[in-house]
C-alpha cells in the first residue's frame, strides 16, 4: 500500500524506523503546546494603537473603512456607503445574531436578506471575527452564521467588525479561535480586495473576488445590543 | 508534461532571439518590491532562520507529521489518498471525479497539478478541466505550460492576451475593444464565473498542510482558489508530502516570509485554511473533501544532499533574482519548475540524465541563496548535481577533458601558477590599451553577451599576495 511505501521510504532516508514512543510523545506535546515563534515588534502596541495600525494597513492594501461609535449606526453607515458608490440598496447579509439584532428596519428602502451569497449578489455584509493589525487582515472563519460565500461572490464586500476584536498578531487570533471550539471548516484571512497582476505584472483590483472591501468598525466596547 | 530540459541550450538560444519574450522579461519590478517589503520588517532575517528551522524540524520527523496530519483530516470527515507516483495520483483524481459524476472541474493554480499532468488526464477521460487563475486560464487557452511558478503568464504581453481572448471567446463581438487591462480582466471574470457555478469538482493545490488541525492552506490574490474550493460539491486538494508543517504557529511564521519573498506584499489577499467537508447547518462549502497526497520522488530525497530542497515554499524569489532566468525565461528550462529551484528539483524528480544542463545553467552568483526565505543552499546543490553528472559520465567529452586538465593543474600549485602567469601575460599583452575583449577566438558564444576584462599589469593574485606579505615584513 502506498501509505506504507511512502512512510517506509522516508524512514529509510532518515536511517531509522518508526519514531520511538517517547519521541512521538514529545512531538505530540509540541503540537498541543503549539509554541509561538518570533512575533514582529510592529504590532506589540497598546490596543488603541493596534486599531490605528489595523486601519493604516487595511487602507494601504486598498481596503476602505468607516468608524462608527456604536452598533446601532451600522445600518445607516451601510446605506450611506451604498448610496455613495451608486450601488443598489440590496444586500445578502450573514445570518449572525449580532448583525440580525441591528436596527435594519429603520431603513425601509434597504432590502436585507440573511443568507449565503449567490452569484448574482452585488453586495454582501459579513460578520468580522477578528482584525489583525500586523497586516490589516480580517479573520473570517466559516460557521452557519458566517457563510464563506459572503466573502467571495459579491463585487462589494462589507465587513462589520468590532474594534474590540482587533488583535496585534495572527497568533492572537489563532488563540481566540482555538478557545471557541474545533477548527472551523474554512478560515479565510483576507487582506484587501481581490486583485491580479497576471497581465504584464500590473496590479488590477477585482479579479475573481470582491473589487471593493469596506470595513465598518464599531467602537462600542462590550457585546452589541 | 513533455520534457525539453535536454534541449536547454537550444531552448535558451531561441529565447534570447525571441523579441516578444525579451520584451516581457524586461518588465522586472519584483526585486524592488521584495526589497521594500523586507526593509519594512526588521525581523526578516531572523524569520528566515525560523523558517529554515521549522522546515528542518518537520523533515526530520516527516513520517510522524504526515501520519498525524492524515489522522486529523479523517477526523474532520475528509479523505486522504496516499499516492507514491504520478500515475497513482492521476488515477486517484480521476476516480474522485468519476464518482462525483463530474463533467466540469474548476482548478486553482497548482504546480503539482502541472507536474502530474492532471488536465491532460482528465480531458483524455472526457472531463473538462478549467483553470481559473487568470494566468493559468490564458495558458490553457494557448495550450502552453507556465513559465514561472507564481506568475505563470510572465512571458506574455498584453497583445497576446487580446489575441487569445478574441480567438477563444468567439461568441463575443469580434470587434470589441480592450481599452485597458481591466477590460481583459473583466472578460475573464465573467467567463470564469460561469465555470465556477457549473463545476462539480474543484481542485486546488496547497501551500501548506497543518498536522495539528488537518488543514490545507492556499494563498492567492485573485480569490479563484477560494471559489474553486467553496462552490463545487467536491473539493480535491493536491499536495506533495513536504508541504506539511506541525502547527498553525509554524505555518504563520512561514506565511510571514512567503508573500514578502514572492510578490513583495506583506500578506497575500486570501490565505485560506480548509479543514474537512461542510459541517451540519453550514449554508455553503463542499460536501466532500479529499486530499491527494503525492510523493512522486520526494521521499527519495530525504536523507540525501538534496533534502534541503524539500524546505522550498515555492515563493519564486530565486528565479526572480536569477540572471539566467532573467534572459531565458521559464520555458527554456523545459519542465514544470524553472529557475534555480528547478535546476535543483528537476534532476531529482525526472533524473539527472534528462536534466543535466539545468544545474549548469548558473553563473553561481549566489543571488538565489541570498534571497531564499528558507535559506536553501541552491548553488551548493547545483554543484552536487554537476558532480553526479560528471561521475555518471553525462558530461560531454571536450568538457570532461578540460575539467581533467584543470584538475591535473589544480593539484600541482607550481604548474598552476606558471600556467596562470603565462595566460595572464598573453591576455595582458593582447588586451593592452583596450581594457576588455569583446570577442575571443573559441569563446565567441561567451563574449556575445558580455565583455572579458583584460588583465591589468601587476601579476596574478598569488604574485601580488606574495609581494604584499613580503612588504608587510612577514
Ligand atoms: S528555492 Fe527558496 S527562493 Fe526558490 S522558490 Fe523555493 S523557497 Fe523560494
Amino acid at each position: 500500500m502506498s501509505r506504507n511505501a511512502i512512510l517506509g521510504a522516508i524512514r529509510r532516508g532518515l536511517k531509522r524506523g518508526e519514531l520511538p514512543q517517547d519521541q512521538q510523545e514529545m512531538l505530540r506535546d509540541r503540537m498541543a503546546r503549539h509554541p509561538r515563534h518570533l512575533i514582529p515588534a510592529r504590532s506589540r502596541l497598546p490596543h488603541g494603537e493596534q486599531v490605528a495600525l489595523f486601519i493604516a494597513r487595511l487602507e494601504a492594501e486598498f481596503g476602505t473603512l468607516e468608524r462608527v461609535p456604536d452598533a446601532s449606526q451600522v445600518p445607516q453607515a451601510v446605506a450611506d456607503y451604498l448610496a455613495g458608490q451608486n450601488l443598489p440598496p440590496r444586500l445578502a447579509m450573514a445570518p449572525h445574531p449580532e448583525l440580525q439584532a441591528l436596527p435594519w428596519s429603520s431603513l425601509p428602502l434597504l432590502s436585507v436578506e440573511a443568507r449565503r451569497a449567490e452569484g448574482t449578489d452585488m453586495v454582501s455584509v459579513q460578520h468580522g471575527y477578528a482584525g489583525i493589525a500586523e497586516t490589516g487582515t480580517l479573520m473570517l472563519p466559516s460557521a452557519p452564521e458566517r457563510p464563506t460565500t459572503l466573502n467571495l461572490l459579491a463585487e462589494t464586500a462589507i465587513v462589520v467588525l468590532r474594534a474590540a476584536d482587533v488583535v496585534g498578531a495572527y497568533e492572537e487570533a489563532w488563540d481566540r479561535l482555538r478557545g471557541a471550539g474545533p477548527m472551523p471548516r474554512n478560515v479565510m484571512l483576507v487582506t484587501g480586495p481581490s486583485r491580479s497582476a497576471d497581465i504584464e505584472q500590473t496590479l488590477e483590483l477585482g479579479a475573481h473576488g470582491p473589487r471593493r472591501l469596506h470595513v465598518i468598525l464599531v467602537d462600542e466596547p462590550g457585546p452589541p445590543p | 508534461m513533455y520534457i525539453t530540459s535536454p534541449q536547454f541550450k537550444e531552448n535558451a538560444a531561441r529565447a534570447l532571439a525571441d523579441a516578444r519574450l525579451q520584451k516581457a522579461l524586461s518588465r522586472t519590478g519584483s526585486h524592488a518590491k521584495r526589497a521594500r517589503a523586507v526593509a519594512a520588517l526588521p525581523e526578516f532575517e531572523r524569520l528566515r532562520d525560523t523558517g529554515r528551522d521549522i522546515k528542518n524540524h518537520t523533515l526530520a520527523n516527516l513520517d510522524f507529521y504526515l501520519e498525524a496530519y492524515a489522522e486529523k483530516v479523517e477526523a474532520a470527515g475528509g479523505h486522504v489518498h496516499w499516492c507514491g507516483t504520478a500515475d497513482e495520483a492521476r488515477a486517484a483524481v480521476l476516480e474522485i471525479c468519476r464518482k462525483a459524476g463530474a463533467r466540469t472541474v474548476t482548478k486553482g493554480k497548482s504546480m503539482i497539478s502541472e507536474e502530474l499532468g492532471i488536465n491532460d488526464h482528465l480531458e483524455a477521460n472526457g472531463i473538462r478541466p478549467v483553470e481559473t487563475d487568470l494566468g493559468e486560464y490564458i495558458l490553457q487557452l494557448r495550450r502552453e505550460p507556465p513559465s514561472h511558478i507564481i506568475g505563470p503568464a510572465f512571458h506574455l504581453n498584453r497583445e497576446d492576451w487580446e489575441e487569445s481572448f478574441r480567438r477563444s471567446h468567439t461568441d463575443l463581438p469580434a470587434d470589441r475593444v480592450f481599452h485597458e487591462r481591466r477590460d481583459i480582466l473583466a472578460e475573464a471574470r465573467t467567463r470564469l464565473r460561469e465555470a465556477f457555478l457549473a463545476a462539480d469538482v474543484g481542485i486546488t493545490g496547497a501551500n501548506f498542510l497543518i498536522a495539528e488541525t488537518g488543514s490545507s492552506v492556499i494563498v492567492t490574490n485573485e480569490g479563484n482558489g477560494d471559489l474553486t474550493q467553496t462552490l463545487p460539491r467536491v473539493h480535491v486538494v493536491l499536495a506533495s508530502i513536504e508541504k506539511v508543517v506541525p502547527t498553525l504557529e509554524d505555518c504563520t511564521s512561514l506565511l510571514r516570509l512567503l508573500a514578502r519573498s514572492a510578490t513583495g506584499q506583506d500578506f497575500s489577499v486570501y490565505t485560506t485554511f480548509s479543514t474537512g467537508a461542510r459541517r451540519p447547518a453550514d449554508l455553503d462549502g463542499p460536501e466532500e473533501y479529499h486530499v491527494v497526497l503525492v510523493d512522486n520522488g520526494r521521499s527519495a530525497m530525504v536523507g540525501t544532499e538534496f533534502q534541503d530542497m524539500l524546505r522550498c515554499i515555492r515563493c519564486a524569489a530565486c528565479m526572480n533574482h536569477c540572471p539566467v532566468y532573467g534572459v531565458t525565461g521559464g520555458h527554456a528550462y523545459g519542465w514544470v519548475y524553472p529557475g534555480p529551484m528547478g535546476s535543483v528539483l528537476t534532476p531529482s524528480l525526472v533524473g539527472v540524465d534528462k536534466a543535466a544542463h539545468l544545474p549548469n545553467a548558473s553563473s553561481f552568483c549566489g543571488r538565489c541563496e541570498s534571497v531564499c526565505p528558507v535559506r536553501i543552499p541552491l548553488p551548493k546543490m547545483m554543484r552536487h548535481w554537476r558532480e553526479r553528472e560528471f561521475e555518471r559520465h553525462l558530461t560531454p567529452l571536450p568538457q570532461r577533458r578540460a575539467l581533467g586538465l584543470w584538475g591535473w593543474l589544480a593539484r600541482r600549485p607550481g604548474a598552476y601558477r606558471l600556467a596562470a602567469r603565462l595566460g595572464m601575460g598573453a591576455l595582458g599583452l593582447l588586451g593592452r590599451g583596450r581594457g576588455a575583449f569583446t570577442w575571443m577566438p573559441g569563446a565567441a558564444g561567451w563574449t556575445r553577451g558580455r565583455d572579458l576584462p583584460a588583465p591589468e599589469p601587476g601579476g596574478t593574485f598569488m604574485d601580488r599576495y606574495a609581494r604584499q606579505r613580503r612588504g608587510a615584513g612577514e
